[in-house]
Order: structure tokens, then sequence, then C-alpha cells
């Protein structure tokens, strides 16, 4: 009698794989994507096996995200996917220590050793395979050139990776900026490996033998190559089994092999076909038009905001030039003097804007030649520092005001732009003719434009193509309106649903305009909004987009016929006020040469990677450094006040103390930003040596990356990690970080606490630090504002570590250190009035760049108070400032001791016209949730803007700086 | 200076509907009918789905932790349904108080109505703390002595259910009977006189007896315990229907009851008074109530072991010895060292898969949850966690997919009855 037949199918978010077994031997294995069409694709590899099979009956077992709807409507056996590849290493490897396994959206990471222990990747979808894709498209390679490329690579550039939105953050401006794609390859590989190290590991190191499985895994060499090198593996450790793909497959037939039910081909393909699924259906939106008729009023209406054009072959006289070197695409156009378009261009910069403008500008010029003089140049987005070097643009404008001088073209009276590109969302609000306020999207829901073409790719369709089958949609899902990287998730599930494909592309939509209006602009109502609302953005190219926003809103809105090109088409306008322009001719565009290398800046001791870009005619283009310094544009700014720098520099020179009673380590992050003055003190006066583990690098979080149990705590947090393994690394004899419930009360607020990650963050470093338990970690809890009870627990805590010491010496540290403390908020104020003074004896504009005082850290800061006084701010800190302002009633709980010092310091910035507010605010931080809000009232109320910039991992300043440019922009043109 | 809040006054407690927010249903009927008697009149939201969550999203700051999202949505969809008057509506939130962005929730509710255009509607803060004073609104001994009935009683019901569910041979026997004990509890404790505790000790063993006797198959089940985040962990509409999902799967779940937060609140001033020092007699009152309300608790337990058809919950007093070398119970925001505490008494009871829920970025958890995770597991390595994220942007099908790993990991266990003890 044969043996018996074993079926396993693995459904997963994007491939369906197959594994047919004859007891041990397997008969055939595949690996297909499904495009979301799970039940014929299903259906189609079961056809497959059909010579296999003949006759026979078989057992089966389905697996993997999507197989769990097809299992409960076909009645199924369903083993969960982690555990079936555990099974699977189990029999197969028994000696593994660890399994780590990526695919289409999922990652997943188990451990052998000490107990078996498996984790899958959280709410979050970065790192995995669809990350890799997104990516890919960016790079507008496929997968398969990527990882070739990356075989070039010659360095590595750090890239967020906790989602693939923050990624592109990182990306996009380093390969504006010229950046190799090979290096920028293999950046996002060991993006992929610091996320599966961070994000999955939690804690727990990766060593032993480790097992790799799932599509990425065993189609990128490079990414294999990224792991191997960073977990430091020997060949023998490394495993890439040639089942790697279909390993989760394989434990499903295990699985099917339990089962005591079997069948033949034709009834499980009976049952595949005729299922239907029993989970209720996600719900459902109204279709974007009720009728075919409604369509042609919509798009009728629509069609009539058209710019004239002009035929530019018969064209002579004076021409203007505008460029939008955006974030995935490069847009030009021509103006004619008559405003006229004569020429324009809108298409994907490939990753290499300045090849694409040279072919442009080179194509214009020779066209044009002695006819068409172009008389003025402008260039805006993103490249626009990199283009203007390259070509000798004559003007450079940052994209909000090049897009308000469009938007006024269409209609004089616009009170509201929004503007959805590939990568991000801008919206402003006109009042009285000037931009009034400014609302970027946060880096954590940007790429709503990418998104959607990424999507229409990963099923099989153009974005034009997509965008049509939208308007026909019958039911629209509800995806909600969350970050991008989560709809995935929700598409998902949609698609186990049996969603059409028109349905998801309406959904999505409906989704992209829903995190605009409630996630960017946040508005409870269109009058929010403004009553003349133009929107633009080559994302509005999709009707289906804004069908979704005029129904959300419940008016019409303008999109101008060149949506996509109205940045260019401000620049072009802005670059009529040229006299003279020095444009690039046609022969600088023939002997055009550019090259990009990369090299570490030192300039200071920050070291910054720097692209150095190097055209013909001997200019140059230095990008990625942080301050103007490497630019090789001099330090007449670097004399501005910036409280930032004082705060470190006093905070770094605290003098070391003599150390007859042992070292103390202080990791300098979260709250000992705040109090090291504090704590030095009482140190130095008991006779301790101090070591503080000093400023933050990138490297310092890759030291204590492995420890990180939560990943999505905020980044000063998870930088601790790093700062308390520095200290351990020293030899110092003890580590010290309090808990510390309440902060230090200034009496001006309604309590005085810390918040839960700053006062408990020891507490969890006990827990996941393995390293501690060979130093003396002291952590106790105490109130600070209170001498008796500071001197009481440490006395208790340091005679329990390491004995002698008396109440009286204790009592007399904690009075000195109080005092040390006292003195450095002294000077911090009395600095702050200062640098006050200075601004306004200089005629100089003041930047309360309000954060945390940890926010101060070169790293977590990422050195914007630097880009700051290079565009001409005095920076002072919100603790150097507040004691100027009132106590503020605000309408939440006033209850932690650094907000109460922001909302003093936003309500000096309301009463004084020559100082702005930006606040920094770390992603993941709950509290900001909360206080941003009251931030931005207490501004708007007194008719400030407000700006807020979002912190994380992500080094580059690119959209940091446009932001501020924007905020400057807007200050002249209110004067 | 005049109160920066609407306060609900004597006149408004004359006409005025007060709404509040679900977390667990049946305390909350049961409390909804002590203040009743006293002349308040009430109402408990219990509308679910989308719609709650996409009103909520449109009224807060979209970072903000779910259950504000999701009480916000409630209550401006409950005001914007047209079957309250706004003008004759009061909204009452439960507050803790603490470092934790929760106690904010008052605030956000407030600002959310302005933005609705219902700034007149006044939002009782119903805390012990007193973080706020409203004239119409006054809580006397008895009122709170009748809500620690219904917590008791909840409680418990709540237990029965979960260990009764699972078993029973026609579904939906033991939520129908406990529904009854809910209404005949909420009528006793809500006549308004003094309550007889020898009559809720009766109430017990008659719950305990009338339980027993529903039919049950036993059959050895997964044990799970849920931990977590008090809205997500309790909350159907916080957590996706959690607790249904496991009895599908056929797991037995296991949640510690609203009376071990309310103690772990007190158990917290007794820490404060040994870190740091002061007010001596908001010491010794807290000590009297937490000896009072272990007492209370320690009854229940008794009487369950007596009867001998349940497991009883572990004793307060135990659990609080559960953080040691985990977490120092300074560690008081949020829910703090009990979510540590508690995922340790449920490891000690048996109970070797826990569920640990928090909304998406809670801060406190990142240090009592998901932080504590390794040493846990380090010094227990049959306990099997998973933590479960729940905001708005996440789906059933990715949380459905990780509890579906912790239960093939789980290994079923023999189902007895405990014996009685003597």
């Amino acid at each position: 009698m044969p043996g018996s037949l074993y079926l396993g199918i693995d459904i997963g978010s994007t491939t369906v794989k197959v594994v047919l077994r004859d007891d041990e031997q397997v008969l055939f294995d595949c690996y297909e994507r499904h495009f979301s069409r799970v039940r014929e694709k299903t259906a189609e590899l079961l056809e497959q096996i059909r010579p296999l099979v003949g006759g026979r009956e078989l057992a089966f077992a389905v697996s993997g995200s999507a197989g769990l709807g097809l299992a409960e409507a076909i009645g199924a056996p369903f083993v969960q996917e982690v555990f079936a590849t555990g099974e699977v290493v189990k029999r197969l490897e028994p000696d593994t220590s660890c399994v780590i396994e990526l695919g289409g959206e999922d990652a997943k990471i188990i451990f052998f050793d000490g107990g078996m222990d498996e984790r899958m990747n959280g709410s979050c979808a970065g790192g995995t395979g669809a990350f890799i894709d997104q990516m890919a498209t960016l790079l507008n390679v496929t997968v398969d050139e990527l990882d070739r490329l990356s075989e070039g690579c010659t360095r590595l550039y750090p890239i967020a990776s906790r989602c693939g939105v923050f990624a592109k953050t990182d990306i996009q401006p380093l390969l504006n900026q010229g950046a190799r794609k090979e290096d920028v390859a293999a950046s996002i590989f060991q993006a992929v490996v610091n996320q599966t190290i961070a994000g999955l590991a939690q804690g727990k190191r990766i060593r032993g033998k480790v097992l790799f499985l799932g599509g990425p895994l065993y189609y990128c060499k490079g990414l294999r190559r990224r792991f191997i090198e960073t977990l430091k593996l020997s060949p023998e450790n490394a495993v890439f089994p040639e089942y790697g793909r279909f390993a989760v497959a394989y434990g499903a037939s295990m699985y099917a092999a339990e089962q005591k039910e079997r069948f033949t081909l034709d009834q499980l393909l009976d049952r595949v076909r005729n299922s239907q699924s029993k989970t209720p259906m996600q719900d459902r939106l109204k279709p974007l038009f009720e009728s075919e008729a409604e369509y042609e009023a919509f798009a009728a209406r629509h069609a009539k905001t058209r710019v004239p054009e002009r035929s530019l072959s018969d064209y002579a006289g004076k021409a203007y030039l505008g460029i939008d070197c955006g974030s995935t695409t490069t847009k030009l156009v021509l103006l004619s003097e008559e405003n006229e378009i004569l020429y324009s261009y809108y298409a994907s910069n490939q990753g290499n804007p300045v090849e694409i403008m040279r072919e442009q500008l080179l194509k214009l010029r020779q066209e044009t030649e002695g006819r068409v003089e172009i008389a003025g140049s402008a260039v805006t987005g993103y490249g626009e520092e990199l283009i203007k070097n390259a070509f000798s643009v004559d003007y450079g404008l940052v994209e909000t005001i090049a897009h308000y001088t469009a938007a006024k073209y269409f209609r004089p009276d616009v009170d509201f732009i929004l503007d959805i590109g590939g990568q991000d969302i801008k919206c402003f609000k006109i009042r009285n003719g000037a931009i009034d306020s400014i609302m970027l999207n946060e880096a954590c829901s940007s790429g709503c434009g990418s998104f959607l073409e990424t999507f229409a790719r990963a099923m099989g369709y153009t974005v034009e193509d997509f965008a049509r089958r939208g308007l026909a949609a019958e039911a629209p899902v509800n995806l909600g309106s969350r970050c991008t990287v989560f709809m995935n998730s929700a598409v998902k599930q949609s698609q186990k649903d049996g969603a059409s494909v028109e349905d998801i592309s309406a959904g999505l939509s409906i989704s992209v305009v829903k995190n605009a209006i409630y996630k960017v602009i946040r508005a409870g109502s269109p009058d929010e909004l403004g009553q003349h609302i133009v929107v633009q953005g080559g994302t509005f190219y999709n009707d289906a987009v804004l069908r979704a926003f005029e129904r959300e809103l419940g008016r019409e809105v303008i999109r101008p016929a060149i949506a996509g090109l109205m940045g260019a088409y401000g620049a072009a306008l802005y670059a009529r006020r040229c006299r003279g322009s020095k444009l690039i001719d046609l022969e600088g565009l023939k002997t055009f040469t550019h090259t990009a290398k990369s090299t570490l800046c030192k300039g200071c001791t920050n070291h910054c990677h720097l692209t150095v870009n190097t055209f013909g005619g001997g200019r140059r283009f230095i990008s990625g450094n942080q301050c103007e310094r490497g630019a090789g544009l001099g330090e007449q700014d670097q004399s501005l006040p910036n409280l930032y720098a004082f705060k470190r520099d006093f905070l770094l020179s605290l003098p070391a103390g003599e150390g007859s009673r042992g070292v103390i380590g202080l990791p300098l992050a979260l709250g000992m930003y705040e109090l090291l003055p504090l704590w030095h003190g009482i140190f130095t006066h008991l006779g301790f040596r101090v070591q503080v583990s000093g400023m933050s690098s990138r490297s310092t979080y890759e030291k204590g990356q492995f420890s990180i149990p939560s990943d999505t705590a905020c980044y000063p947090a998870k930088i601790m990690h790093g700062h308390v393994r520095i200290l351990i690394k020293e030899g110092v004899d003890a580590v010290f970080y309090p808990c510390l419930t309440f902060n230090v009360d200034e009496h001006v607020s309604d309590n005085h606490y810390n918040c839960p990650v700053v006062a408990y963050y020891s507490e969890l470093l006990r827990g996941n630090m393995e390293e501690l338990s060979k130093t003396r970690f002291l952590y106790p809890y105490m109130d600070i504002n209170n001498p008796r009870n500071m001197t009481e627990v440490l006395l208790k805590t340091l005679n329990h570590h390491f004995g002698g010491f008396t109440r009286r010496e204790v009592a007399a540290a904690v009075k000195a250190g109080q005092e040390a403390y006292a003195a450095y908020m002294a000077r911090v104020r009395g600095e702050g009035e200062r640098a006050l003074a200075f601004a306004r004896k200089n005629g100089k504009r003041v930047m309360i760049l309000a954060g945390r005082p940890y926010h101060i850290d070169a790293e977590i800061g990422h050195g914007i108070d630097k880009l700051a006084t290079s565009l001409g701010f005095v920076v002072v800190s919100e603790d150097s400032v507040c004691h100027l302002a009132e106590p503020q009633r605000v309408k939440v709980l006033n209850q932690w001791t650094y907000h109460a010092r922001l909302y003093r310091a936003a309500r000096y910035a309301a009463e004084h016209a020559d100082t702005e507010l930006v606040q920094l605010v770390s992603f993941g931080c709950g509290v900001d949730a909360i206080t941003t809000d009251e931030v931005r009232s207490i501004l708007e109320e007194a008719g400030k803007y407000y700006t807020q910039i979002k912190i994380d991992e992500i080094t580059n300043l690119g959209a940091v700086r446009i932001r501020l440019r924007s905020l400057l922009g807007a200050l002249e043109e209110k004067e | 200076m005049k109160p920066y809040y609407i306060p609900f006054t004597k006149e408004m407690k004359k006409d005025y509907t007060i709404l509040i927010p679900t977390m667990l249903p049946m305390h909350f009927k049961m409390i909804i009918s002590v203040l009743e008697t006293y002349g308040y009149k009430l109402e408990l939201l219990e509308k679910s789905g989308q719609e709650v969550t996409e009103t909520g999203l449109k009224y807060v700051h979209n970072d903000t932790c779910y259950p504000a999202v999701l009480v916000v949505g409630q209550f401006i969809d409950a005001l914007q349904s047209g079957k309250y008057d706004p003008h004759k509506t009061a909204l009452m939130m439960f507050q803790t108080g603490g470092g934790c962005r929760a106690s904010n929730y008052i605030s956000l509710i407030r600002k959310a109505l302005v933005k609705a255009g219902y700034e007149y509607v006044p939002v009782i803060s119903f805390s012990f703390a007193g973080l706020e004073k409203h004239p119409g609104f006054r809580l006397n001994l008895p009122i709170i002595h009748g809500m620690l009935y219904a917590v008791l009683y909840g409680d418990l019901l709540m237990t029965l259910i979960n260990q009764t569910r699972p078993y029973e041979n026609h579904p939906g026997d033991a939520e129908r009977l406990a529904d009854r004990w809910c209404r005949k509890l909420a009528l006793e404790i809500g006549h308004g006189k003094r309550i007889s505790y020898r009559k809720v000790k009766k109430n017990y063993r008659l719950m305990l007896q009338d339980f027993a006797a529903i039919e049950k198959t036993l059959r050895p089940a997964v044990k799970v315990g849920v931990v977590g985040e008090i809205f997500v962990k309790y909350s159907p509409l916080g957590n996706n229907d959690l607790e249904r999902f496991l009895v599908r799967e056929g797991a037995e779940t296991v949640v510690p009851g609203l009376m071990d937060f309310l103690l772990y609140c007190v158990y917290n001033e007794l820490v404060d008074y040994q870190n740091y020092g002061q007010k001596y007699l908001k010491y010794l009152g807290s000590k009297v109530a937490y000896r009072f309300l272990c007492g209370k608790k320690n009854d229940v337990i008794a009487i369950m072991r007596q009867d001998g058809n349940f497991e009883a919950p572990t004793p307060f007093e135990e659990t609080v010895k559960m953080a040691g070398g985990y977490i120092h119970h300074g560690t008081k925001m949020g829910e703090g060292w009990l979510l540590t505490a508690e995922m340790m008494e449920l490891a000690h009871s048996g109970v070797k898969n826990i569920v640990c829920t928090q909304p998406f970025g809670c801060l406190p958890n990142h240090i009592c949850g998901k932080g504590m995770m390794k040493p846990i597991k380090e010094k227990n390595p049959d306990v099997n966690i998973v933590a479960i994220d729940y905001d708005p942007g996440a789906t059933r099908v990715n949380q459905e997919n990780r509890l579906k790993l912790m239960l093939a990991n789980a290994v079923p266990t023999e189902k007895r009855i405990p014996v009685a003890a003597k």
C-alpha cells in the first residue's frame, strides 16, 4: 500500500505556498504571488498537483495570515504559521538555536535556546518583504535588481527601519542628494536587519545556529549578507535552507499528517471554489459615484480649471522656467511672457533627479536655441539645493511658497491649499494674503501618494488603472484613517473577506483623504479648512481621491488641471522677478558631469556623513551635513547664541571629582539631562568620581539596541540602553538612574510628575539588560523635592551597596547637589535672557526650540538647533525663557514639570513679536499627544505660527529644513 | 476663581441624564443602580463599532491612547444621535489621577465637546481623590458603600461566567444566569437602605450554587489570563471582544477583578508614605481602607473555597508579594506594578498563558508590561505571554493571528472541580 499524501497550504499576505508530501518525500512545492485572489490562486495551484495525486486521498492543513479566513470558510484544519515553522525546524534541524523568518508583511523570530520563545512583528509592518518591495519601487528597480545593486556597496547609511514611511523619509533625500544607489540598496537591507533585531528580538540575543526562512531571505543575497555581518555569524551558524520559502507550508503538511479526515483532490477543490467567507463582511462605504451621470458632471466641472497653453515650437521671446524636484517626481514648467505654458514635464525622477534635469534642460536648450531666452529660473522641492547648485538655477524657494504662488493664480482668494504628493501631505491656510499656518504630515503618515502606487503595483495594476477601477467601486471597504503602513493589514483583512480590487482601490483613496483631513489637518468640520480650497499634487490626478475628498468635506474644491505641476508652475511665476538669468547654457550642459562621493565631515565632533556632489566647472554641492559648516559656507552664523549648545557644553564640562569612594556612572539620557548637576553635585561631594556616559551618537543607540523590549517607546528612552552599556564597559562601580515619580516642583502647575517612561525606565533596564547584573545598579525611589527623604533614601542605598556613609555627610551632599542644580538653572535662565537681549540688540529673530531637556542631545535633537542658527535664529530652550511668562492655565491637566515649562514658553512666544516657538516632539511620546494641542492653541490665539517637528531615529534634516524655511518664508511675507 | 470647567450643579441633578461609557457592563449596571437610588438619572452607553472609533478620531488627537478615542467617540456619538437633549445631558468619567496621560481623559473629553459644539455639557469627574468639585454630584458613604458591593458582585459574576462558559452544555446559560443575577443585585443594592452584609454573603453562596447547577461537560481546556491597561483589558469595545474570541477557541479565560485595581490604588498610598514620607493621617486612613477592602475580597474567597465548585481568586495580599523580584511597588502610574504582579499571580495559580493588552504606545506598559516579559519568562520558562496592541488601525486579523500563536503553544490543562475546603 502506498504511503499517505500530506498537503500543506500556506497563504501569506502576498504569496501562496504549497507543499505536497508522500510520507517523508516532498513531491511538489511551489511559491507564487496571489495578488489578493486567494481562492483562485489556491485552486490553480491545486490543479497543478493533480497528476501527482491521481485518485489518491490526501490529508491537508492550512496556515498563514491570509489562510485563516480560507480555513474557516472551508472548514479546514488551521495551524498558526509561527507554530508550524517551529515544528518543522524541530524535526529537520534540531540543533538550531534561533529562526528568523521574513515574509511579505510578517517577520517572525523563534528562539529554541532556554525554552521555546516565538515572536511576531506587532502592529508595525516595517522590516518585512513589503518594506523591501516598497523601497525597491522607490529606487525604481525590481527587488532582484535591488539585491544585485547591494553587492556593490561601499558604505552604509543609517536608515530608520521602524516603518517604511520613515525609511522613505531617510532614503529620498539620500537619493536626491546623489548618494549611490548601491549604498542605498545595502542600507535598506541593513534597516531590515536592524528592525529584526530591535523590533523582534526584544532584548534577547540572537546567537548560535541561526536558520533563515521566508521568501525575502531566499531571494535577497544582499539581505543575507547584512544579517551575517551584523550578527557576526560564522558560515556554519548561518543556515539558508533550500526549503526556506516553504517552511510554513511544510509545517502545515506535518500538521495535516495528524488529521484524521482524508479528501480526494476534487472534494478539496470543490470546497475551495464554493466557499463563502463566514466571517462578517468588513464595513463598507457608499460608492464614490451613484451613477454614470454623476461622474460625468464631476469630470466636466473639474475640466474647467485649465491654464492656457501655447506651442513651444513657434514661440519666440522670453520664457521662465520653474522646476519642482520632488521626493519621487521631477516637474518642470516653462512659461511664456503671458504666463502660457510652453512646455511641461512630469515624471518619476527614478532616483536620479540630476540626470533627468540634464536631459530635460538639454532638450529645451537645443530645441529653442536662438529663439527662446530663458530669462529666469527657480527651483523648489526636496532636491532644490542639489539642482540649484548643479545647474546654476537663479532662485531656490521653499515648496510652500511655490505652491501658494501657483494657487493664488487660480483663485486669488484661496484660503486653504492641500497638496498631496508622492511622499508628503502639505497643507496651509492663508490669512490676509499670507501663509498663516503650515501643516506637514508627521513622518508616520506620509507617503500617501506613493503608497497608492505601491499598492496598485502589488496588486498588478498601473496606478491609473487602479484609480479608474476605484471610481466604479460599488461598496468601498472602510480602511480607517491611520498610518498607511497599518493599512496593509486592513487591506489584508478585506481581501480575506473577498473584497474586489475596485472596492479596495476606492477604500484606499478614501483612507488617504481621511488621513489628510483627520490626521494632518485634524479638522472637526469642513468649515475649519476654508471657503476656497485648492487641492493639488500628483495624487489629486487620481479622480477617486479627489472625489473622496469632496465627499468627505461635503463641498466642491478646485483642482487645477496642472495639479501635479503646481510647485513648478509657482516656481516659474516666481522666476519672473529675475533680472539676468545665470542658468546653465547649452555648452555647459553638453560638458556637464556629475559625481557623488561620500565622506565624513570633520567640521566638528558630530562627524556627519556627507555626500559631496561635484559638477563640471568646479561647482560643488555638499549634502547630509547638519549645519552649514560642512557645506563650506563659513561660520558667520555660529556666533549666534544657542542655548542648546550652552547647556550641552555646561553639562559635559562638569569636573569628574576625586574618586576616593569609587566611580559612579550616570547615563546621560532622559531625566539625567535635567538633573545631572544635582546628582553630580551629590556624588562628587561624597567623594565619588562621576563618570558621565556623554553625548549620544547613532552608535550609542546601536550598542544597546538588542536589549530594547518595547520598540514603540520613544527614541530618548531606547538610547538609554546604549548609555548604560557604555558605563558598564568603562568599568564603573555603580550605575545610577533613580526612579522619580515626581520631578522638580516649580510650583506653577497642578502637579509635577515625570512621564512614566522617564520615571520608571530603570525598572525596564534592570529586567532587560543582562550586563546590569554584573555591576551595582542603583535606582532608588525618592522625592527630589524633599531633602530629608533624599538623604534617607541615598543613605540607605549607599550603605547597602558601598557602606561607611553617615547621615550627616549625605545630608550635606544633598544640600550641595541641590545648590548646584539651582545654580545651573539660574545660569540657564541668565543665558536665556542674555540671548534674548542679544537678539533684540542685533535685530535677530528668536526661536524657542521647545522640547524636553533631553532633546538637547546631539543625536536625539539631530542638530536642529544648529540648523536654526544657520537660518539666522537665536536659539533658546524652553527652560531658559519660561520664567519670563506667567504660569499658564491650560485646558488639560497641567501635571508634568517639563510640560508646564512648555506652556509658559509658548506664552512668552505669544507675547513677543520677534519670537517663534518650534516644538520638538519625540515619536511615540504619548504625553505630547496632549501637550501639542495646548501649545498650538496658546500660540494661535495670539496669531502666531505653530510649528511642530516630530523626531525619531531619522537623521536627515531635509524635511525639518523645509519646515523651518517655510516658517521663515511665512514670517517674511507677513512683514 | 471661576472653575475652568462646567460644574454639575444641584439644579442639573433634577432633570439631567448622565451618560457613562461602558467598561465592565455588569459592574457598571449595578453602580448605576446604586446612583439612581440617590436621585441621579444615568445611562450606560453600549454602542460599539467602527463609527464610535471614527467619531473619536475626529475629536481627539489621533496619537492619544485608544481608550480616550473610544470614550470620546461614544460620548459625542450619543450627543449627536438625537436620543438625548444635549442641554439636559451630562457626561461622567472615572478618573484615578496620577502621572499617566490617562489623567487627562476628562480634559480631552471637554476639549472634544468644545470642538463638537457641546461646550455647555458638564463632564463629571468621578474620582475618590476629589480632583474636581461638582455641587450636584457628591459622593457620600452610603453611595460608596453600595458601589463597593457592585464591584464585589461584578467581580464574582465575571469569575463565575468565565469558569462556566467554556463548559456549559447549553451555550448562553452562564450569561443568562449572570444577567438575571445582575438585575436582581442591582435592585437590591439600589434600594437605598442599609445593605446587610449577611445578605451579601448569602447572595455569594446562592450565586455559587446557581452557577454550579448549570449543566456542564468538563474537558481539558487552555486557560488564558488577561491582564493589561484597564480599559482594553475589560471593555469588549476596546479589545475587539477578546473574551468571546478566546471562548470560541475553546479557552477558559481568567480575568483579575476590578477590586484588585481599587486595592492597588489604595495600596499605592501606603507605598507613597514609605517612599516619600509625608501625610501621616492620610496614610493611616489608607491603611484602614486597605485592610477593610482586603477583608471584603477575602470574604468572597473564603466563601468560594467553602463552596468548592469554583476556583477562587488570589488574595490581594498575595498578589502584592508577586511583584517582588520583578518591579518595585513605587511604579504606580497606569496599572504600574499591579500589571506585573497579575501576570505572576496568574502563573502561580496555574494559568500559564497570558494575554497582555495595551493601547498602542501606552507609556506605563512599556515598562510594567512589555518591559517585564523577558525577566518573567527567564524565571518562569513555562509562561507563555503574548502582548497585543489595540488601536484604531490595528486589525482583528493581526491580533487574532498572534492570539492563535499563543494558543498553539498552550498546553490544555485538565479541568477539575477544586476540592471543597473544610
